[in-house]
Order: structure tokens, then C-alpha cells, then sequence
């Protein structure tokens, strides 16, 4: 026999998801709410990796792992959906996401020359997280903000059209921590959340209505003339 | 997934200008190429969703608002329809879609494994643009990436059709591989540190219309154009799977499936698929030795088989108990005829056997009426009442995974402990060892059931699903630390509850039922005949039959050790292709009696632990070297063919059967493998009428079932094979190689005789065995509260030798641990990854420990055949207790 | 043409503060709607929504009554609200769901009822943080009124709606890679057909799927009826609109217009709208609906702001999203970077799409760059006719969905209206603007 090398599989295929062991337990009952608000598990992977995020800052393998058994899908499965999207990050990002859009509206609105300043002022380029890992910079795709070209967003949070100068400000408050109230650090997407879950239970509804639509035939049957065979 | 043998409603459409027939439900594609239209393509597969992915086939469809470009492979064809997949438009779309898929491909057909036989080549030379108008830079990835032991990932040649995801995904239902990324960047992946371990991966490699996903062990191996096929059946399990057998030079390069309806879909598992190689092995066996002086010499085949007649002349002039043959599932149906014939007819002994402790009793396997393989994908219950599926016969695995996910298919499992297809069945039910019969009668008799069981909504569901027919049941053996007799008798139980129940024997080995079939098995005789029933039959036709029933391995074995007080002591064994060492469960048992033995042959192709304790060696041919015949679970029988010629001066088997006969002063008269298979169609009542004719008829490619008064042949023609869903295939035919059937006989050899005249004025024909065998059923006395019982289970990768002589797959066997529940664990004060010891009668191990929640308390599981602890699973094996109670204790 | 004074149909409520808040909501006519439609049939709701002829705002423009009524009858069926708005230069859902969350619900409910669905997910696009925060807010405080969950303001009919995060990708705008997104999958479009949302939608149940815009709509056309909302308008564009200004004009931003009764040159060049375009430059050109719309010239600026007035000029209304080129605007440039979002953006799923986005960015790019060669033009109309055949207007398609035969219409656009400054790039090596 060869040596196993390290992509030698588990014998035996695992045949039951393990429990979550990297999500914390307040992240976990979170997790277990969200995904009873969709018929399906699966809905809630998305929802799931954004509460995952909130914990790690970004999408940990172990993370994904824990959300493969919520949701019941393999790990290569998380991962493939969550690497479709732009706001999960498979690798770790700063505490601060800048993203400069530089689509049209921006482009036209100088984000062209905003990018640039922001590589130089930042020190790194656009995908790059600055060394302290305080802010990554992205360059984004619009971002639905066209009236304050060129537009930007820290960690999903607008904070309007940004000059060179105002930038360097904002880079500074991040930094500084002057900014905590209103931008919490990357992957706190939702501060509000659902108060409740379903309350309504689509079964029922389906045989209310249905109760409802029979009601309804019976009482126009007995509303109707007795229109028999040849009367 | 497309079931293409569906007979439906038919209807016409227009497709270039002509009518053409097309079925209700059927895609575009599909239709025109019945129709001989071969539309373009790269991401249809006939037997997954489509997904319109790829948009080669694209074609016109006309509608309200004029013509269209439509997918061919999404679209289903419509009454009236008016299609072009020729116009201007069509060809522009299309050439359009190769330039796009060719912009970001590295052209590195020189070398790719691929090329030659590549789809998106073949197609840019055949419909593509002259030359590029890309000067761009290429999209770049790191060249090929390992995803497996097995499979490597070139992902610049990935043309992002997701044939491979959706295989994983869809048919194999372990999705390990996914797209990662967006856009340009989608690529396949692996999730880190969690490769692509799927039982099924080759199956990407083959479909895959680029060389985007390559096997390990067949890279650089050959270029198609070098190669030469035969088709075939895949002998590694007894599924049956069929196959091109592919070889260069004398070796053998690849398998590739081969889409056939009653069995594979085209789907092979990585162990037929790879193991196949080890018919290269360096050390084969090419010469007969003899021990001389203790060690075992090169001999000529006239001096091994003059010391193998004496030998065994020798043995049954004490008796003909005293010789025991042992093996014969991996032979051609030829070869275990030949040898039945040798040992029951020539030598006389009824002490033969094919299983090795590791079967079910083959009255009962023979007896119970048979399900084929489609029967039990289209019924509405089927029972399972047997090992792992997947781990055994893992494309009956995905027959069944399909119909219960897509079809109408529920399952119900009775098992000891989870298995693959826990998670598709409708009822799982729970059982400790020695339980099976318990808890048949509690679901299909008043039975109260093991305590495992006791949950009354599942018994009641189980109840319902049985009384829906029709109802399969999958019967084999869930652990081989349980006595054989026991499952026996549940299945026995389940055939007197429900007449209309028909079975499918999961037995795994080779050709296991071919060598049951042709008598190699106490008790009966060629043809699904009784000893008894059969005498004066074989008695015309043989000359003589052994005067009554003979032991079974077990028997053989504990009388050779000396462990029998009854019947005469075994002095010699015939080994045919089998190692008691590694096969029988009770391994000590095995040693000591080849220990004891005083003459030992062994017919093998390669080394092994038995030999060691061999007299004579005598060196066969393996699978791909030899024609002849093979059946399946099902009792279809279909030709393996020759591809290779064996290694020096090994000999079919059926040829070494025959010489010894002549040296044992019987001439058999058997001078080819088809005069061989002459004689079982006459003899043979369950086989009767498949001729070699049948057989080398078109319409019996994909096999025949036997007896074929209960599933007659229809000789229709196969469909053509889809060149993109069987990308070798396709091309080395196309280079000249055409997929000949394996053959049974030479092509002109005529016609045998139908065997009716031969018969006359002779002894009746006897009857086949029908219904449930009495059975010898041991009692299992109740577990002792201090004990926990043993499960012994098979997976797909160990120890065996198919395994060991590859190394791409040697590499996946890793060490077993003990399962335990996780309760029991607790007690024990043990956590998953720690060592306890167990002790049972025979042997005492330290194993590591994992929490299985599927186990009922008290019952323990690990695997055979690979290392557990400081020994194996079969050290723990006692044959002489029907079930195994152990000790466990913290260290 | 002149700029009418139509009544603020989904603005209303924005020039408060707490516009957002459940009490601002109700003082200010909300969840009255509602109340009305709960006491009709739901028959009736659907019937004022037709009378209405909304036409969807999500940029297809197809009418939501006749949408509704498409709904294949099922057991089990559902409503998605498309807030996905990740089309460049549209930023009206924004608005409308950070300032007036209540009646994005009102309408949702609304729709729920004319429909009898039991179930709405909101899907919002990701980088709505405050957005996915008011329109979660207003549900709770909703829930807590009455107005969302079981027997809704006792009259027997019962929803729940979800507010569910997309993660950003502007393909899940596209209603059938939407729906996959929310069972959690890439987004995929499906083909249509058969994947009509209508009759095989989420989870295979027939769905409606909508934009915020359009759900918004509704609380006024029931409280005023449809005949109301289609006196405003014209043809078959009734109502009023939100278009969103943006590029180089003075006030870019978002404006509730009455439709057909203004024109782009309105709405561009209005000192109350767009108030022309700054520095004292030239119209170059625009793009009338979306970067997915060929653009327009100067000489369209009086066309009106109608669905069928616009795609009879060539082009589309789309997402009612406006951008405003001057003359000093680099037409390689614009039409190169909107070439990189396709390319960003394609799913991947079809080859020409995928690999064709791609090229075509990278020609572009080369072009701009100074690189081109003049046999590039040729390419790359060639290349862009293999992904949306005849380069005609509404494009046809080789691809699943809209988005890859969306492609080539910048480039076109550009190379029709500006082929001289492609070939400027190319002979003089460089970009004349820089
Ligand atoms: C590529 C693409 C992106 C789209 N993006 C959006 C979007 O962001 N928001 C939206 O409402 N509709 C979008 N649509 C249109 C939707 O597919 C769908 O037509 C719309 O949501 C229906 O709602 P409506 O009828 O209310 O307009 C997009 C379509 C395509 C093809
Ligand atoms: S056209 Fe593009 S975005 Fe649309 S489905 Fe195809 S690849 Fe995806
Ligand atoms: S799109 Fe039809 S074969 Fe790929």
C-alpha cells in the first residue's frame, strides 16, 4: 500500500452533516431562525454566510462547513454559491470594506481619478487590504448612490460623493474609530432584526382557502335554480 | 435522468425542410439524431438535465414571432414543429460559439490527454472559423491541480459546461466539486482539504468533452489513435457493467463505460473503472510451478498438471470429501463450468464452493424468483436487506439513488447500521445482529420487533409500502460476522409473506452467480439444479455425479484444520482464484486449514498470500485476456471479450480445467471456449436456448437473462452511442478501431445446435430450483448484557487484491475504526479517536473508536479487509457462533 | 411639452425626516390602502391594478395586472419583490426603500391579497445595508400593527413577508436568476421557456415577480383607483414615474415625473429637474434606460418619456435611468467601462456571454489604450452579432438571458455614432481626451 497523501479520503463517506462547531451558539439560534423563515433550508445560505461574516469579518472554511450541515448541502456548495458573490469573501478583508464605484455614473463624476488617488493615498491596489488589515479597497460596480458621483460605500454604508481630500478624512475617522457609531466593522450587515418568525403557516392558508372556495360553490349551488336534466 | 427505453407516444415535426418522428417528452437533440441529424453540442448528456449551457446546438425553432435560436438540447420537440439546424443563421450562431469557447482555451492539444478524441477539437475542425482573430492575452490557471487520488483538473481547458458538477451532483448525489466564481472566472472546484472522493469520479473524466478533467492513472498512457478496443463486461463486482476495454500495445490503457439500458446508463465506479489495470501488473503469474524442495519452480503446464491429477486422484481415493474446491467467482461462466465439471463429474467431490463464508446459500439465491435490475428501479417498494449498496455494488447504488430521488421508487431499509442510502429511504429500520428474521416478522407477520425497531410509525409505513406492489427485495449479507442462514431466513420469511416479492441477490463478487449457476456450490449441479434432482441428467451426459451433498467453505475449511469431528478429514484443495487468507471472514480459521492441508493448488493470476501455502501454482488468464461469458446479479449473461493477450503461458481457465481432466483420463472434449459454452446451453436447463447465436446477435449486446422463458430476448438494435457521452469510444472507432462485442465464439464458427435432439430418448430434463431451501438457522442466544455484538461490513476500497495491485487505488484504502454508538461510547467513558480493546473468542485487538448515532446500543461496526487497530475486523470472527459478541473496555 | 404638477404618487413622503417611521406612515395616509383593498375582492384589486395599466418598473415594462393574471392557479404560490437595482445609474428602489419602507409593505400586502399568496420575500440587493434595516423595521413595527401576518386587520386574510439580503451580483435582477438566488444558489438565470416564474417559479411554484417600484404604486392606485393613475400619462405609459438623473447635469437625482408629458430634453434641461449640463458644455449624448439601451443623440432629447415612444425611437425606457454624457466624454471610454460591468457581471453560465464579454472588454480596452487596429471595428461588431444576431433593437439572442445580448449595445451605439473617435484612438495611438 501507498503512502496516504493528504487527499486521501474518509473511508467511508460521512453519512450525517456534524453539528456546527465553529459558529458561535448565539450565531447558531440566529442561523436556525432565518432558516425557518424560508420553505426550503437552502434559502437561507446567503442570509447564513452574511451572519457568518458578521462573526469572522469574512467567510471562514470552517464557517462554510458549519453552513453546509444548517442548510444541508455539501461544503463544495457553499462555497461555489457564496464565491458567485461579490459581498462574500472567501479570503479575509480588512475591518473596513471601501468600495469605489466606478461605473458610468462615477466614472463620469471623476471615480476614475478617485480610484487612483485612493490606491496612492492607501498604498495598495484595488482588491488590496493595507497592512495594519484595517481597510480593503475595492472598486465596485454601481452601487444605485448616482447622484453623489463618485460614489462610495464603507462596508455597505453610503457615506455620499467622496473628493480626494474627503476621502483621506474619512480613511482618518475609520482609523481613528470616529465613524464605530454608524459603520460597524465588515460583515455586520443587518443591526434590525425580524422581530419574529412566520406566523403564518402555508398549509393552513392552503386549506382555508380551500374550506373558503367550497363554501363559497356550496352557497352558490343552493343560491343557484335547480336547473335538473331537461327542467 | 432521460430514460431513453421509455416507448411513448410518437408524433412528427420538421426538421431541415423533412418530417421526422419524434417521441412525446424528448428533446430536440435527441430526436433529430434518431432521426440521423447530429446537432452540435457539448453540455447535453443523454442521461442528465439538460441545462443549455453550452449553446453549440442551438437551432431555429419558428414561432409566432418568426424563427428563433433555441437550444436543442432544452427544447422538447412539439407537434408541427419547424426547425432548422442548418440555416445560415444556425451556422453563424454555431461557429460564433466555438470562436468564443476557443478564445480563452490553451490549444494544448499536443499535450492533451484528450486529444485526438475531443469533442470541442473535433468540432472546431468540423463546423469552427479557419483561424483566430483573438490576439488577446488567455485567461490563466495553474496547470493541472490533483481533485483526487484519482482525477487532475486543467481548468485553462475547461469549457464550463458542468457535465462533471451535475454528474456529482445529480447522479452520484455527492456534490464535491461545484463551480467557484462568476463569469470568466467560473472554474470547477474542490472545497479545500475535501477532495473529490466520490466513489464515481471517473465518470467525469469520461464525460467531460475536454481534457479538462484527466484520470492519474491513465495520463499519457496512450493517444487515442494508438488504441484498440473490445467491448465488455466489468467483472469487478456483479453488477455488470458494460465496457470498451481499450488497450495500446498489448496493455491495457482504459475502460470507458458503455451507455447500456438494463444496467450502467454508461456510469462505471472508480474501482472497475481503475482496477481493470491491475491486468498489468508486473509480477503476474506466467508460468505453472511446482514446490520443490519448499520452494515453488517453474515447471511445463504437462508436469503441473500430472502433479495436480496425482495429487488430487490421491485426495478422493480417500473419499471425495476429502478434496474441497474453493472459489471460482472471478472465472468466465465457461471456466466454472469447466471446473464444475472436473470436480463433480471427473473427481467426483460435491465439496465445492464458489462463496467464501461471505455469500448466502445458494439454493436460496437460485430458488428465489429473480428481479432484474430495471424491475427494481421501476417498483414501488423495494427492501433492502443487505450490506452498504454503495460500498458493494455501486452502480445498482445509483439505479436504485435515481429511482428513489426522480422516480416513484420508496425504499425500505432494514440494516444494522446507515447506510448510503439511509438518506433516500422512505423507512429505515434498525436491527442488531441476529435480528433480521425478528424484525421480517414483525413488518410482514405479528412478530414483536427487536427492540432496535420499536418505533410504530415506521413499522406501520414499512407495511403499507410492502403491501404496495411490486415490492424487489435487495437481499445480501449486512455484516459477515453474522451467520449466512440468519439473513437467510429473513429472506425466506419475506418470500413466504409476499409470493409476488421477487429478489435481486447482491452478492458482489465477480461472477459469483455465472459460478453458482454453473454448479459450483454443495448440493447442486450446472443449470440451477438440485444434487438430486439433477442426477440422472448429469449422469447420462457426465458419466458421473458425487453421491450426495458436499460442505461449503466453511466446512471445507474447519475439516482441512481438523476442526470436524464428523465426515472424513479434507487433505486437498483446489483454490480457483480465491484467497481464504483474505476473503473468508474467519481469518484465522483460513490460515489453519491451508496450514493443515496436505495438497494445495492454486489456480491464480498474480501473487498472494495463499500461495504460499501452495503445492502447485497454476497461472491463469484474467478478465480482458480471455472471451467467454460472465452474469450478472440479475442472471444476465453477456460476453466478456478478449483485448489482451495473457502473460506468458497463462491459460484460460476453462483450458486448465479441461488438460487436467485429460490428465485425469477424462477427455471433456472441449477444444474452444465456445464448444464449452455449446454444451452449458444444452445442459444447462436455466441457460437453455441462449446460444451462441443468441448471443452474438445484436440485440443480445447487452446481455440475455437467464432463463429466458422468464425474460425472453427481444432482439432489437441498440441505440447509437452519444460520441460526446462516450468521447473515446467515438474516436477510436473513428480511427479505425471498431467496438467489436465480445466474443463467445469465433465470428464464423456456426451456429450451435439447439441440444433438443441430444437430449432424446435420454433422462427427463430436470427441474430448476424453485422457492426458499430449507436452511439450517442457527440459534443466536441473547446478548449478555456485557457484551456488545459485532457488525462487520464491506466498503468498496480494501484489501483485496484488485485494489492492492493498483496504485491509484491502494492509496485510498486508510485504516477502519470501530464504530460504537454514541451512548455506549459515553459509557465507556471513551471519546471519538481513542483506543479501546476488544476481545472475542478468538483474538483481542486495541482499535480506535468513532461515535456512530445510526448503530443500535450494544452493536458495533467496522470494516473488512482493511486495517483496524493492531489487526483486522476478521481477526474477531469466530465461524463456529452464527453472531460475534465482544468485549470492549476503555485502555 | 411642459412639466406637469402630477400628484407625488410614491414620493409623498419624502421631504420628511422620519418619512421611514410607522408613525409618519399613518399620519400620513398609511396602510389605508390596505384597509380599502382587504374590503374588496381580491378580484377587484387586481381589476383596479389593471384598469391602473402599471407597467412594471423593473425594466421590462410589462404590465403588472396582465402579469397577475398570468399566475398559473396553485396551491402553493408566491410573490418576490425585485429590489435587486444593480442596473448602473438606476437608484430609484433606493429612495424608495430607505424613505418609505411602510409602503413598499402596504403595496406588498396589497399584492399579496389581489394575488391570495401566502408568502413574499423582498429580495434587496446586499449593499442596501440601511435599506435592508428600514424595510426590516417597518415589517416588525408592521407585524405589531396588524398590518403583516395572520387575519391582517381582522379581516381573515393572512401573509407573511421576508426580507431577504442578495450578496451582490447584478445578475440576480434578472427575475429567474433571482428566484434561484433565494433558494440559495448562484444566480443562474433559467431558461425561459419553460421557466416562466408565472407557471415554474421559486421552489417550482408559480411567482409573480415584481419591482419595488411597481409594489410602491399600489397603495395609491387602490386609494384613488386605476382609472385615476391611467388619466395620467399617455398610451400605454400611465401614472408617473421615478427616473433617475444622473451623469453630467447640474442636479442629478432622482424625480417623480408624470410620464409621456415630459421629455428627456425636460428632464435634462429643466432648472427644476436636471437643470442642464454644467461648465457650459454640450450634450454628447445619452443613455435613456439603462446601460443595457443604445443610447440617443441630441436630436432625441425631445422625445417623451414613454415606454412605446422610446422603443419606436430604438432604444428603451428600462429602468428609467438617465445618463447624461457632455462633450467632453470619451465615447470609447463610456462604452469600454460599461463593456467591463457586462463582463463582470455575466453569471457564465453561456459561452457567448462569458467569453464574449470578456473579449469585447478587452478590444475595448485595447482601443482605448491605443492599441487598436482599425480591423478591430469590424471584430468587434462581428463578435457582438454572435452574441445578439442582426445587432437589432430589441436585440435577439444566442444566450439564456438579456444580459449577454445586452452587451453589445454600448458598442454598437458608440461605433455608429462615434466611429471617428474610434478611429482617432487608433491612428493616433492614444486617447483624444486624456
Ligand atoms: C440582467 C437583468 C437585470 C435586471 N435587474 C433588475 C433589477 O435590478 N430590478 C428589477 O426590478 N428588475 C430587474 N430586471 C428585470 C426583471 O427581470 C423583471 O423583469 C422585473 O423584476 C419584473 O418586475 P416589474 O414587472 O415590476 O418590472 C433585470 C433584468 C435583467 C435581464
Ligand atoms: S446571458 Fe450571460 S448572464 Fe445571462 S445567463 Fe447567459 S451567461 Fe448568464
Ligand atoms: S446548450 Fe445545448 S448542448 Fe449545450
Amino acid at each position: 500500500m501507498t503512502e496516504p497523501t493528504p487527499l486521501a479520503p474518509p473511508r467511508r463517506a460521512a453519512l450525517a452533516p456534524a453539528a456546527p462547531t465553529h459558529l458561535s451558539a448565539d450565531v447558531v439560534a440566529r442561523a436556525r431562525q432565518l432558516i425557518g423563515l424560508y420553505p426550503e433550508p437552502r434559502s437561507a445560505l446567503i442570509p447564513l454566510c452574511h451572519l457568518a461574516q458578521e462573526q469572522d469579518g469574512w467567510l471562514t472554511p470552517e464557517a462554510m462547513v458549519d453552513i453546509a450541515g444548517l442548510v444541508g448541502v455539501t461544503p463544495s456548495e457553499v462555497l461555489g454559491t457564496a464565491s458567485f458573490y461579490d459581498m462574500l469573501h472567501t479570503e479575509p478583508v480588512g475591518r473596513y470594506v471601501v468600495a469605489v464605484c466606478t461605473n458610468i455614473a462615477c466614472l463620469l463624476g471623476g471615480a476614475g481619478e478617485l480610484l487612483e488617488h485612493a490606491e496612492d493615498s492607501l498604498g495598495i491596489g484595488a482588491g488590496g487590504t493595507t497592512p495594519d488589515g484595517t481597510v480593503t479597497l475595492e472598486e465596485a460596480e454601481c452601487l444605485a448612490d448616482c447622484d453623489r458621483a463618485p460614489c462610495v460605500q464603507v462596508n455597505h454604508r453610503y457615506v455620499g460623493a467622496q473628493s480626494p481630500e474627503s476621502f483621506d478624512r474619512l480613511i482618518d475617522e475609520l482609523r481613528s474609530g470616529a465613524r464605530d457609531a454608524d459603520i460597524p466593522p465588515h460583515g455586520t450587515l443587518i443591526r434590525v432584526h425580524r422581530a419574529n418568525g412566520l406566523a403564518v403557516d402555508p398549509d393552513v392558508v392552503v386549506e382555508e382557502r380551500r374550506a373558503a372556495a367550497e363554501a363559497k360553490a356550496a352557497r352558490e349551488a343552493a343560491a343557484a335554480p335547480a336547473t335538473g336534466g331537461g327542467a | 435522468m432521460t430514460d431513453r427505453a421509455t416507448p411513448s407516444e410518437e408524433f412528427e415535426f420538421t426538421l431541415d425542410g423533412r418530417t421526422v418522428r419524434a417521441r412525446k417528452g424528448e428533446m430536440l437533440i435527441a430526436a433529430a439524431e434518431r432521426a440521423g441529424t447530429f446537432i452540435p453540442r457539448f453540455c447535453y448528456h443523454p442521461r442528465m438535465q439538460p441545462v443549455g449551457v453550452c449553446r453549440m446546438c442551438l437551432v431555429e425553432v419558428s414561432g409566432p414571432r418568426g424563427a428563433t435560436l433555441m437550444p436543442s438540447c432544452f427544447i422538447e420537440a412539439a407537434p408541427g414543429m419547424e426547425v432548422s439546424s442548418d440555416s445560415d443563421k444556425v451556422k453563424k450562431a454555431q461557429d460564433g460559439v466555438l470562436e468564443f469557447l476557443l478564445i480563452n482555451h490553451p490549444l494544448d492539444c499536443p499535450v492533451c490527454d484528450k486529444g485526438g478524441e475531443c469533442p470541442l477539437q473535433d468540432q472546431t475542425l468540423a463546423y469552427g472559423p479557419g483561424e483566430t482573430r483573438f490576439v488577446e492575452e488567455k485567461r490563466h490557471f495553474e496547470k493541472p491541480i490533483p481533485i483526487s487520488e484519482l482525477v487532475l483538473l486543467d481548468r485553462e481547458r475547461c469549457i464550463q459546461c458542468s457535465r462533471c458538477t451535475r454528474f456529482a451532483d445529480e447522479v452520484a448525489g455527492e456534490a464535491q466539486i461545484d463551480f467557484v466564481g462568476r463569469g470568466e472566472q467560473l472554474q470547477v472546484a474542490t472545497f479545500p482539504e475535501l477532495p473529490f472522493t466520490s466513489y464515481f469520479s471517473g465518470n467525469t473524466v469520461q464525460i467531460c468533452p475536454v481534457g479538462a478533467l484527466t484520470a492519474t492513472p491513465y495520463r499519457f498512457a496512450a493517444r487515442p489513435w494508438d488504441l484498440d478496443q473490445v467491448e465488455s463486461t466489468c467483472t469487478t463486482c456483479a453488477v455488470g457493467c458494460r465496457v470498451a476495454v481499450q488497450s495500446s500495445s498489448n496493455r491495457l490503457t482504459r475502460l470507458l463505460g458503455i451507455d447500456i439500458d438494463p444496467v450502467n446508463h454508461g456510469w462505471l465506479c472508480d474501482k472497475g473503472r481503475f482496477a481493470a489495470d491491475a491486468v498489468n501488473r508486473e509480477d503476474r503469474l506466467t508460468e505453472p510451478m511446482v514446490r520443490k524442495d519448499g520452494t515453488l519452480v517453474a515447471v511445463s503446464w504437462h508436469e503441473a498438471l500430472e502433479v495436480v491429477a496425482t495429487g488430487l486422484r490421491a485426495a478422493v481415493d480417500d473419499g471425495p470429501d476429502s478434496l474441497g474446491v474453493i472459489g471460482g467467482a472471478r472465472l468466465t461462466n465457461e471456466g466454472a463450468y469447466a471446473w464444475a465439471r472436473v470436480a463433480k463429474g471427473v473427481l467426483g467431490t460435491d465439496s465445492v464452493d464458489a462463496q467464501l463464508g461471505d455469500g448466502l446459500p445458494a439454493e436460496l439465491v437460485l430458488g428465489l424468483p429473480r428481479a432484474t435490475i430495471d424491475q427494481a428501479a421501476s417498483a414501488s417498494t423495494v427492501l433492502l436487506l443487505t450490506g452498504d449498496v454503495r460500498e458493494e455494488l455501486p452502480i445498482l447504488f445509483l439505479r436504485l439513488r435515481a429511482a428513489a430521488v426522480d422516480g416513484d421508487l420508496s425504499l425500505v431499509e432494514l440494516s444494522p447500521q446507515a447506510t448510503s442510502l439511509t438518506e433516500h429511504a422512505a423507512v429505515s429500520l434498525r436491527y442488531g445482529p441476529g435480528d433480521a428474521r425478528a424484525l421480517v416478522d414483525a413488518l410482514v407477520a405479528d412478530g414483536t420487533p427487536p427492540a432496535a425497531a420499536k418505533d410504530d410509525s415506521a413499522l406501520t409505513e414499512a407495511r403499507r409500502l410492502l403491501g404496495e406492489g411490486p415490492v424487489v427485495v435487495v437481499v445480501g449479507r449486512p455484516s459477515l460476522a453474522e451467520d449466512a442462514e440468519l439473513v437467510a431466513d429473513a429472506a425466506r420469511a419475506l418470500a413466504e409473506a409476499l409470493p409476488e416479492a421477487r429478489f435481486l441477490p447482491a452478492l458482489r463478487r465477480g461472477n459469483v452467480l455465472g459460478a453458482l449457476d454453473m454448479g459450483l456450490a454443495p448440493g447442486l449441479l450446472p443449470g440451477r439444479v438440485g444434487l438430486e434432482d439433477g442426477r440422472s441428467w448429469f449422469e447420462a451426459a457426465w458419466g458421473a455425479v458425487p453421491d450426495g451433498r458436499g460442505r461449503g467453505t466453511a466446512d471445507i475449511l474447519a475439516a482441512a484444520a481438523g476442526d470436524q469431528a464428523e465426515g472424513a478429514p479434507v487433505t486437498a484443495l483446489v483454490l480457483l482464484g480465491s484467497d481464504p487468507l483474505c476473503d473468508f471472514p474467519d481469518r484465522r480459521l483460513a490460515r489453519r486449514a491451508l496450514e493443515a492441508a496436505g495438497f494445495v493448488v492454486a489456480v491464480a493470476t498474480a501473487p498472494g498470500d495463499a500461495l504460499e501455502h501452495a503445492d502447485v501454482v497454476l497461472p491463469a488468464a484474467e478478465a480482458h485476456e480471455r472471451p467467454g461469458t460472465t452474469t450478472n446479479i440479475e442472471g444476465r449473461v453477456s460476453r466478456v471479450g478478449q483485448k489482451l493477450v495473457p502473460p506468458g503461458q497463462a491459460w484460460p481457465d476453462w483450458m486448465i480445467a479441461g488438460e487436467l481432466a485429460v490428465h485425469l483420463g477424462h477427455d471433456l472434449g472441449f477444444d474452444s471456449v465456445g464448444t464449452v459454452w455449446d454444451e452449458i446451453e444444452r445442459l444447462a436447463v436455466s441457460h437453455r436456448g441462449i446460444t451462441r447465436a443468441v448471443l452474438d446477435s445484436h440485440g443480445a449486446a447487452d446481455g440475455v437473462v437467464a432463463p429466458l422463458s422468464a425474460n425472453p430476448v427481444s432482439l432489437s438494435r441498440r441505440a447509437p452511442l452519444d460520441p460526446v457521452a462516450v468521447p473515446g469510444v467515438e474516436s477510436v472507432e473513428r480511427q479505425g478501431a471498431g467496438l467489436q462485442a465480445g466474443l463467445a465464439t469465433s465470428p464464423n464458427a456456426a451456429a450451435a445446435a439447439t441440444g433438443a435432439d441430444t437430449a432424446a430418448g435420454g433422462p427427463p430434463r430436470p427441474p430448476m430450483l424453485s422457492g426458499a431451501p430449507d436452511l439450517s438457522v442457527p440459534h443466536v442466544s441473547p446478548a449478555d448484557g456485557y457484551s456488545v455484538r459485532l457488525v462487520a461490513s464491506r466498503v468498496l476500497y480494501d484489501g483485496g487484491s484488485a485494489v492492492e495491485a493498483v496504485p491509484a487505488l491502494a492509496g485510498l484504502v486508510g485504516p477502519g475504526s470501530l464504530r460504537v454508538n454514541p451512548q455506549d461510547l459515553d459509557a465507556l467513558g471513551a471519546a471519538a479517536g481513542d483506543q479501546v480493546r476488544l476481545r472475542s473468542t478468538t483474538a483481542t485487538l486495541v482499535v480506535p473508536v468513532e461515535p456512530d448515532p445510526s448503530l443500535p446500543r450494544k452493536v458495533v461496526a467496522a470494516d473488512v479487509n482493511v486495517p483496524l487497530g493492531d489487526g483486522t475486523v476478521t481477526d474477531l470472527i469466530d465461524r463456529a457462533f452464527p453472531v460475534v459478541d465482544l468485549r470492549m473496555e476503555s485502555l | 411639452m411642459a412639466i406637469t404638477d402630477p400628484p407625488k404618487i410614491v414620493t409623498s413622503r419624502i421631504g420628511y425626516d422620519d418619512s421611514h417611521t410607522l408613525e409618519r406612515y399613518l399620519a400620513t395616509g398609511g396602510y389605508e390602502g390596505l384597509r380599502k383593498a382587504l374590503a374588496m375582492t381580491p378580484e377587484a384589486v387586481a381589476a383596479e391594478v389593471d384598469a391602473a395599466s402599471l407597467l412594471g418598473r423593473g425594466g421590462a415594462g410589462f404590465p403588472a395586472g396582465r402579469k397577475w393574471s398570468m399566475l398559473r392557479k396553485a396551491p402553493v404560490t408566491y410573490l418576490v419583490v425585485n429590489g435587486d437595482e444593480s442596473e448602473p445609474a438606476t437608484f430609484k428602489d433606493h429612495l424608495l426603500v430607505e424613505r418609505d419602507p411602510h409602503q413598499l409593505v402596504e403595496g406588498v400586502v396589497i399584492a399579496a391579497f389581489a394575488l391570495q399568496v401566502s408568502q413574499v420575500f423582498i429580495f434587496l440587493r446586499g449593499e442596501f445595508a440601511l435599506g435592508l434595516e428600514r424595510v426590516q423595521a417597518a415589517l416588525n413595527d408592521a407585524y405589531a400593527h396588524g398590518a403583516v401576518g395572520r387575519d391582517i386587520f381582522g379581516s381573515g386574510f393572512s401573509v407573511d413577508v421576508v426580507v431577504h439580503p442578495g450578496a451582490g451580483a447584478y445578475i440576480c435582477g434578472e427575475e429567474t436568476a433571482l428566484l434561484e438566488s433565494l433558494e440559495g444558489k448562484r444566480g443562474f438565470p433559467r431558461i425561459k421557456p419553460p421557466f416562466f416564474p408565472a407557471a415554474i417559479g421559486l421552489y417550482g411554484d408559480p411567482t409573480v415577480v415584481n419591482n419595488v417600484e411597481t409594489m410602491s404604486n399600489l397603495p395609491w392606485i387602490v386609494r384613488n383607483g386605476g382609472a385615476a393613475f391611467a388619466a395620467l400619462g399617455g398610451g400605454r405609459s400611465t401614472g408617473t414615474r421615478l427616473f433617475a438623473l444622473a451623469g453630467h447635469v447640474h442636479n442629478p437625482g432622482v424625480y417623480e415625473l408624470e410620464m409621456v408629458t415630459t421629455t428627456f430634453d425636460d428632464l435634462i434641461n429643466a432648472p427644476v429637474l436636471g437643470g442642464g449640463i454644467p461648465h457650459g458644455r454640450g450634450l454628447k449624448a445619452f443613455i435613456p434606460g439603462g446601460v443595457s439601451a443604445p443610447w440617443f443623440g441630441p436630436d432625441q432629447l425631445d422625445l417623451p418619456l414613454g415606454q412605446d415612444e422610446v422603443a419606436e425611437a430604438g432604444s428603451m425606457l428600462g429602468s428609467g435611468s438617465v445618463v447624461v454624457m457632455d462633450d467632453h466624454t470619451c465615447a470609447v471610454r463610456a462604452a469600454w467601462r460599461i463593456t467591463k460591468f457586462f463582463s463582470r457581471e455575466s453569471c457564465g453560465q453561456c459561452t457567448p456571454c462569458r467569453e464574449g464579454s470578456g473579449w469585447l472588454e478587452r478590444i475595448m480596452d485595447r482601443i482605448e489604450r491605443g492599441e487598436g487596429r482599425e480591423a478591430d471595428l469590424d471584430l468587434l461588431l462581428d463578435a457582438c452579432d454572435n452574441i445578439a444576431p442582426g445587432l437589432t433593437w430589441p436585440p435577439q439572442q444566442t444566450t439564456i438571458c438579456v444580459l449577454g445580448s445586452s452587451i453589445p449595445s454600448s458598442i454598437s451605439s458608440a461605433i455608429t455614432m462615434f466611429r471617428d473617435e474610434f478611429l482617432v484612438h487608433i491612428k493616433e495611438g492614444g486617447c483624444p481626451y486624456d
